[in-house]
Order: structure tokens, then C-alpha cells, then sequence
């Protein structure tokens, strides 16, 4: 689990020493390495924060674009390239907050993507506002009285969505996290995988030893295929549980468009049928 | 009387009463006769009710354009008359029903609702006016059965309907005609009959989709969402993916991953909507991604005269967009122009790398007429995306400011794209040289937009003319037919559809002229200042109109002479 080809060697990693990111980038790197992903065949799609610049710390095909954008950009690539094996990657901030209408909407699709939140509870590269995870009384310099917000549960958004795959993980239990990339990465259809991860900057509650005693593994007789389970499983905050919460076989987005229903080639294949066009335009004669 | 070698026919009625359906009826019997058409409508923002008209020329030589003048008005509610009071003169012919316009000296009585009842309902009053017009006009009643043989021929009982309505309503335009001795020499032409009849939406698409557009992702908005409806239409039979979006920012950003993964894509939008898609402009600006933005105009601010029409929005086009990077805007003024720019635009936008916009409006979108054809290329046009090698670097520096567009699963290397600065492989960089360079790099691949001139310019009137008249975009028909009305020997008329930026040549014409007046459908002038920030040249008048309704021939014409006696 040492190199491999999707690790970037040598690069200036602007994180903070003891950041949650770097399990994530390992963990992540090992996981595409032991599915065996075809490098040329894989693009990382990123928006903005401390976690939306992870690609730049991988060999892998990339578009970092805007803050809250990852999703509907990864949604045009699969929808343009279909073999491509696309994932989608951000903070909570990103995600969430700037992202949270096209994250709705992109569970409402179903592409086939692979979506992993880092979930701070904290926006990280702005230095320490709330995010949409924050916990109620979480003080910040913004805000000084303590979150007075709700905390959004994407889980539970996701489950009432029919999301096709839905998980929550620690990055400081390796092997299981390492277990749920795999699987969300494998998996045909929207996957979220809403993975917890210390910012020691600005996160000083949500520390490495908070999530470790207050998360818990789901029961082992869970069936993900149930949804009111999944969506219980979902509500509990004390302890969060971590593991596979739901999955469904959904019909894809991109399998679905009627684009794609004569020919299957990506778009980059396609000619251009100029034959076709002069018909339809001679069926403007009448 | 008879009527002259042309007829301008205006039919008015509430939302949902088929103003629509009336308008292709007719034009489409009127061009199977042999006449050349135009139409375009107005509408108010609702599904019922209020007021909505058709204006319809028919004439022995080619119509393009939005004329005030009535000769044939059809009213086919009681609202109609009020709302079309201002363009009927002493010489036009006013159709109602005696019923509702008992108190009109001038009517000419058509009892719309009794006939229509005779047939069924009171939705085939439209059948029975556009008999009334196609009989009192003296044209084939066979030529009206085809036509709505074509519409409704799926539905037997709705023909055989619309049919006897038609006929109903034909007998009373003929008896009228022969009661008031009018008749009509308008000259036919049986060429035009097979020609090409379609409105601007059906334009910019079928330029699209022949400049290889294979992406689509919008979020609905008026006037541009026939564009996007077009598309849809289309998507199976010439494997294009549409979809539409949650809002317009995920729409753009769409359109960028499509791309990135080797698509053409193209968003429609309008002002409002296009607003949102800011950042995403800036976006493609700082990845160097191509992208075509099909603009279409209303009246703003906010959301304005939703169905209306206005030319407010190339300052946005313009400006839009935090950062400094290389944009292309085209603004077709006909048919013709609004299909090539279309299919131009994603050439352009892949050759170098930016965005292109194709500045539409509403009128321009809801006109139509016939045209003999389309300038379909003999070949589709080549894709500017390489294969990349072990050691690709998407922002390689080089001469002409293009680094080599690779995309993912295609060849050996990897695509590195960052909204971020980043240096030749793609990576985040603050360091100050590469910043620099690459500023440089991307504003370089702007002196192949500005030299080239893309889309033809036009000059109309003479070449050594004292007076120049400038438009650009959907005035250029109207402005076209009352310089030619004026036939002024000072006076041409200078028209490019490439707006931005302005080519070379037409800056040249610009400084010759002696006196440069800038018409256009916004309140502040924003094409004239355009001309002064990129020439110097400062207009000495702009004609402005921004009520939300085109330019007549009319109007231009008056204020044209104004000028030239003056
Ligand atoms: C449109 C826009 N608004 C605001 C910002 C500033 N910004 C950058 S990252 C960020 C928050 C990121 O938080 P999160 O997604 O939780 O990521 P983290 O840094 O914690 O990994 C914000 C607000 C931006 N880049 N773009
Ligand atoms: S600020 Fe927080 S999230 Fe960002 S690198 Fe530092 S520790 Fe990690």
C-alpha cells in the first residue's frame, strides 16, 4: 500500500501536518490501486477548499473547478464519456453548502459517480467558519454565540432521496474506510460517502478522539436494502453510525438519456451527420 | 380596391386562443401559394387571456422585417381592439365579430362565434378566420385544406372539424371580397412554395447541431427555451444528451465537464439566467475550455418584460465574467446568419479554446420566414482536440497562446484542468512569473479572435457614403428595408454579425464615416459605446428604442428621412 500509480510522488502538499486529508488521500489512492481503476480511464472532479485540492496530490486525470461545482461537472464528463470511471470529491462546505442544490439534484440522476465528501464540520481553507455539519453551539469567529442552525444530515437527505449508495466513515479506522471507498467506488449509480475527518486547525470538539468515541459501526444484521432501517440508522447522532447505511440498483442517468439510446460511443467519437442534418432541414419545406 | 403587391394581415386574441395555430396556417397556405412570408409574433406573460397578435406579410418579393402597417386586421376578442387601436389606419380592413364590435363603424362583420358553434366548439373561430382571410384574399381553398390536412391530419374528428370551419369561413371572405369588389393581384411564384420556412429558435439549432453540437443542459427561461426544446426534439435521432438542469450554474458547469470529456456543448439561456452563469464564464476563461452561450435577450432588469423584446444584454455578454480572458459574441440579424453563427460558434469556441456567445432576442427567435436554404457545409467541421502523450501538459506555453487540447481516455497522458493558477501541467502555482505567463498566454489566443474576421460584414447602400448607419443583431432587417424605402444617396447602412470583437475591416468603416448614427433596442446606447471603447470613433446619434417591441420599418423610415432633410 506504499506507491502506487495513482500517488503523486514529491509534490508540496499545502495541508496542515496531522489533517485528516492525508488519510483520505492514502486511503483513497490505495483503494483505486487495489480496484485495479485503469488510469487513463479515471477523472477526480473537485470544487473548492482544503479538500477539493486532493487531485493535486494524485496521477489521475483532473478538473478542480468552482466551490460547490464538482458535481454537475462530473455529471457532464459521465454523461459525455460513460467509460470513464468519474469521482467526485470535496468538503462539506462544498458539498453541502455552496453544492447543496446540485447535490439534491445529482442524487435525483443517478449517474454513475462516485461522490466522498470530507466531512470537517468546519470550512477549513477559509479558516474556521461553521459548515452545514457544524454542530449546534459550535463557536467559530463567525459565529462568536455558537451554531444556532440545525445540522444538516446528509445521510438522511440522501436515504429520502433513494440515493443508490449511501455511507458514512471515519478516516481514522483505515481498514473499514479503505473497505467502504471500494465498495462506493464499485457500485453502478450515485454513491455518497460521507467520510469524517479531523481539521485540527479549526475543528478543535470534532478532534480524532471525539470521532472515535462517538461513532459506532451499524449493527451487523443492517440490511442496506432497507430503507426505513437506513433512514433510522441515519437519525442516530450519539453515537454517528459509520458503514453502509442503503443501497438500491437504480435505472443510470447517463444509460437513460435517449442520446445514448442509437449509439453508444463517447461524445468525442461522434460524427457529426451532415446526410441527417440536410433531411431535417428539407423537413422545414413544408 | 385592390391590394398592392404585398398584404400585411394582423390576427389578435387572448392567450389560448390559438394565435398560434392561426399564424402557421396561414403562413404556411400563403407560402404554399407562392408567396414570400414573414411572420412574428408579441405576447403578454400568461397562459390565458390578455392579448396576444400575429403579424403575417405576404408579398411578391422577399418580407423580412416587423412593419407597424395593417391592411387586414382580424380581431377574435373583445380586448383585441384596444390593443391594437395604434397601428390601424383609415385604409385597413377590420374583421370582427358584429356581436362583440357592435359599436365599430369600420367593421367588417364576420360572426366568428355563431360559425364556429355551427361546426362545435368556439375554439375553431381560428379555422373560420383563417378561412375568411384565405377567401378573401382569393386564393385556392385546396391549398388551405393541405395545410390543415398536415396539422391535424392525426386526428380525424379535429379535421374534419377544422375543415368545416375553414370552408365557412372561406365562403364569407369570397362573398365579402366580391360584395366590396376587392381583389388581390398579389404575383405568385411556384418556386417558393418548396422553400425552407422557419423561425429563429429552429435556426440556431439546426446551426448547432450541424456545427456539431452533441450537449445540452439548460434551465428553461423565455425567449431561449426554444433552442433547448428544439434540441430535446432531436436527441435521439442525432445522439445529443440534453438535460435540464437544476438552476443555470449547474448548467454551465455541465457544459464544461461535457468539454473536458471531449462533448460540444452549449447552454440557452436569457439575461436572468445568464447572470447566474458568471462564474462559470469565468471558469471556462481560467481552464481554457471552449464553450458556446446562446444568449437570448429580453427586456431586464430582473425579470424585465419576460416575452418581450430588447438588445440590453451585450454588456453582460460583454463584461460578465470576474477576471480578464478573451471572449467572441455574435449577434445574428437574419435566418441565415442566426444558423451560421450557430454552427460557427463551436469552431470558434474549440479552435481557440474560450467562450462564444450567440446573441439572440426575442424577436429574432419568434420571426419567421421563408428562405430558398441553409449554407450547410460540404464536410462537418474538424475537432481541435489532440492525442496526448506520456508527457502531456495541458497549459503548455506557446506562440499562439493554444496549448494543445487533450482529454481524458484519449491517448497516454493525463488531462490536469484547475480553476486555480496553475502552471503548464495544471497544478496551483502563486509563483509570479507563471502567474504572469500565463495571463499573457491566455489574452495571447485573443489576437487570432480579433483579426479574424469570422462571420461577413455587410455594407448596404454606397460605398462612398457621408452617412453610416450602424446595428447589429435582430434590428439589421428592419434598418435593411427602410434605408432601401429612403434609397438615400449618402446614406449605408454598416452591419457585422461579429460583434465582438469588432474585425479590422469594420473598424475601417467606421472612421470613414462623417457622421456615424448607432441604432439599437437598449436605452443606453451599449453597442455605441462598444464602437468607441474598441475604435475611438464616439457615434454623433443613436437611435434608441427600449419599449420592448422591435423596430418597425416604419419608424426607421420616418426617422430616416427626419434625418436626411434635416
Ligand atoms: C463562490 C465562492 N465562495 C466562497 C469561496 C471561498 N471558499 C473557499 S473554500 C470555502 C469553504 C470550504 O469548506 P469545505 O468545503 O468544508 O472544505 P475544507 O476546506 O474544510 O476542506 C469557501 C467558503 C470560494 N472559493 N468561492
Ligand atoms: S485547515 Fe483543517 S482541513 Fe485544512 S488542511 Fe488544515 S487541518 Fe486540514
Amino acid at each position: 500500500m506504499t506507491t502506487n500509480m495513482f500517488v503523486r510522488e514529491g509534490c508540496d502538499i499545502a495541508w496542515c501536518p496531522g489533517c485528516g486529508n492525508f488519510g483520505i488521500l492514502k486511503l483513497l489512492t490505495a483503494a483505486m490501486a487495489a480496484l485495479e481503476l485503469d488510469q487513463q480511464q479515471t477523472v477526480l472532479v473537485s470544487g473548492i477548499g482544503q479538500a477539493a485540492k486532493i487531485p493535486q496530490y494524485m496521477q489521475v486525470h483532473f478538473f478542480n473547478g468552482l466551490h460547490g461545482r464538482a458535481l454537475p461537472v462530473a455529471t457532464g464528463i459521465k454523461a459525455s464519456n460513460p467509460n470513464l470511471t468519474v469521482i467526485a470529491e470535496s468538503g462539506d462546505g462544498d458539498m453541502y453548502g455552496e453544492g447543496g442544490n446540485h447535490f439534491i439534484h445529482c442524487i435525483r440522476r443517478n449517474p454513475d459517480l462516485t461522490n466522498i465528501v470530507h466531512n470537517n464540520m468546519v470550512y477549513g481553507l477559509t479558516k474556521g467558519q461553521a459548515s452545514p455539519t457544524s454542530q449546534r453551539g459550535f463557536e467559530t469567529p463567525l459565529q462568536p454565540a455558537g451554531v444556532i442552525l440545525e445540522p444538516f444530515n446528509p445521510l438522511a437527505v440522501a436515504i429520502a432521496l433513494e440515493a443508490s449508495f449511501v455511507a458514512r466513515a471515519f478516516v481514522g479506522h483505515k481498514e473499514q474506510t479503505l473497505d467502504i471507498l471500494q465498495q462506493a467506488i464499485r457500485h453502478r449509480g450515485y454513491a455518497l460517502v460521507d467520510l469524517l475527518q479531523p481539521c485540527v486547525s479549526f475543528n478543535k470538539l470534532n478532534t480524532y478522539q471525539w470521532f472515535d468515541e462517538n461513532t459506532a459501526y451499524l449493527d451487523e444484521n443492517h440490511d442496506p436494502h432497507d430503507r426505513i432501517q437506513a433512514f433510522a440508522s441515519a437519525l442516530e447522532e450519539d453515537p454517528l453510525r459509520l458503514g453502509v447505511f442503503y443501497r438500491k440498483e437504480k435505472p443510470l442517468f447517463e444509460d437513460q438519456l435517449l442520446g445514448h439510446k442509437k449509439e453508444k460511443k463517447p461524445l468525442f467519437q461522434r460524427q457529426v451527420n451532415l446526410e441527417e442534418i440536410r433531411r431535417l432541414v428539407q423537413e422545414f419545406n413544408g | 380596391m385592390r391590394f398592392k403587391n404585398e398584404i400585411s394581415i394582423v390576427l389578435v386574441g387572448e392567450a389560448g386562443q390559438g394565435i398560434q395555430t392561426i399564424e402557421t396556417v396561414l403562413t404556411r397556405t400563403l407560402k404554399a401559394a407562392g408567396l414570400h412570408v414573414f411572420a412574428t409574433k408579441e405576447f403578454m406573460s400568461r397562459i390565458r387571456g390578455g392579448s396576444n397578435s400575429t403579424t403575417i406579410r405576404a408579398a411578391s418579393s422577399p418580407v423580412r422585417a416587423y412593419a407597424e402597417e395593417i391592411d387586414l386586421c382580424v380581431l377574435l376578442d373583445g380586448d383585441a381592439y384596444s390593443w391594437i387601436q395604434e397601428r390601424i389606419t383609415p385604409d385597413t380592413l377590420v374583421i370582427g365579430d358584429p356581436a362583440v364590435y357592435d359599436h365599430l363603424d369600420e367593421l367588417i362583420p364576420l360572426p366568428l362565434a355563431d360559425l364556429a358553434k355551427q361546426v362545435g366548439e368556439k375554439i375553431y373561430a381560428n379555422a373560420v378566420a383563417c378561412g375568411f382571410v384565405i377567401g378573401l384574399l382569393g386564393l385556392k381553398s385546396a391549398l388551405l385544406e393541405k395545410t390543415l390536412e398536415e396539422l391535424f391530419g392525426g386526428n380525424q374528428e379535429v379535421l374534419d372539424k377544422n375543415l368545416r370551419a375553414s370552408r365557412l369561413g372561406l365562403e364569407q371572405g369570397e362573398a365579402t371580397a366580391k360584395e366590396k369588389e376587392w381583389f388581390c393581384d398579389l404575383q405568385t411564384n411556384p418556386q417558393i412554395a418548396g422553400q425552407l420556412f422557419l423561425n429563429g429558435s429552429e435556426a440556431v439549432g439546426l446551426g448547432a447541431l450541424t456545427g456539431g453540437c452533441n450537449f445540452i443542459a439548460s434551465y428553461p427561461m423565455s425567449p431561449s427555451t426554444g433552442v433547448l426544446q428544439f434540441l430535446a426534439k432531436y436527441a435521439e435521432r442525432f445522439g445529443l444528451v440534453v438535460e435540464q438542469a437544476e438552476d443555470e450554474i449547474s448548467a454551465i458547469n455541465m457544459g464544461l465537464g461535457s468539454w473536458y470529456a471531449g462533448g460540444r456543448a452549449m447552454v440557452s439561456t436569457s439575461g436572468g439566467g445568464f447572470a447566474l452563469m458568471g462564474e462559470g464564464l469565468s471558469l471556462a476563461g481560467g481552464i481554457e475550455s471552449p464553450m458556446v452561450i446562446h444568449l437570448a435577450q429580453r427586456p431586464g432588469p430582473a425579470t424585465g418584460l419576460p416575452t418581450r423584446t430588447e438588445q440590453g444584454d451585450l454588456d453582460l455578454a460583454l463584461y460578465a465574467g470576474h477576471g480578464e480572458f478573451p471572449r467572441m459574441i455574435l449577434a445574428p440579424g437574419t435566418l441565415e446568419e442566426a444558423f451560421e453563427c450557430a454552427r460557427l460558434a463551436f469552431d470558434l469556441a474549440d479552435a481557440s479554446q474560450s467562450p462564444v456567445f450567440i446573441l439572440t432576442d426575442q424577436y429574432l427567435l419568434d420571426s419567421s420566414y421563408n428562405v430558398p436554404e441553409l449554407p450547410l457545409p460540404a464536410e462537418p467541421d474538424e475537432h481541435h482536440i489532440v492525442e496526448t502523450s506520456a508527457d502531456y501538459r495541458r497549459y503548455a506555453l506557446t506562440e499562439s497562446g493554444l496549448s494543445p487540447r487533450g482529454i481524458p481516455g484519449y491517448g497516454q497522458g493525463l488531462v490536469c484542468v484547475d480553476s486555480d493558477e496553475h502552471d503548464e501541467a495544471g497544478f496551483i502555482t502563486e509563483d509570479a512569473e507563471v502567474r504572469t505567463a500565463m495571463v499573457d498566454k491566455r489574452l495571447r489566443k485573443f489576437k487570432g479572435l480579433r483579426s479574424e474576421q469570422t462571420v461577413k460584414h455587410h455594407l448596404f447602400g454606397p460605398t462612398d457614403y457621408r452617412r453610416l448607419l450602424v446595428g447589429w443583431g435582430s434590428t439589421r432587417l428592419a434598418i435593411e428595408e427602410a434605408l432601401a424605402r429612403v434609397g438615400d444617396p449618402e446614406t449605408a447602412f454598416l452591419y457585422s454579425p461579429q460583434v465582438y470583437p469588432l474585425s479590422e475591416q469594420v473598424q475601417e468603416h467606421l472612421q470613414g464615416a462623417q457622421r456615424l448614427i448607432v441604432i439599437e433596442s437598449n436605452a443606453t446606447g451599449q453597442f455605441a459605446r462598444l464602437i468607441q471603447r474598441e475604435t475611438g470613433r464616439q457615434a454623433d446619434a443613436c437611435w434608441l428604442q427600449y419599449n420592448g417591441r422591435p423596430f418597425s420599418v416604419e419608424a426607421l423610415e420616418h426617422r430616416l428621412r427626419q434625418e436626411v432633410t434635416s
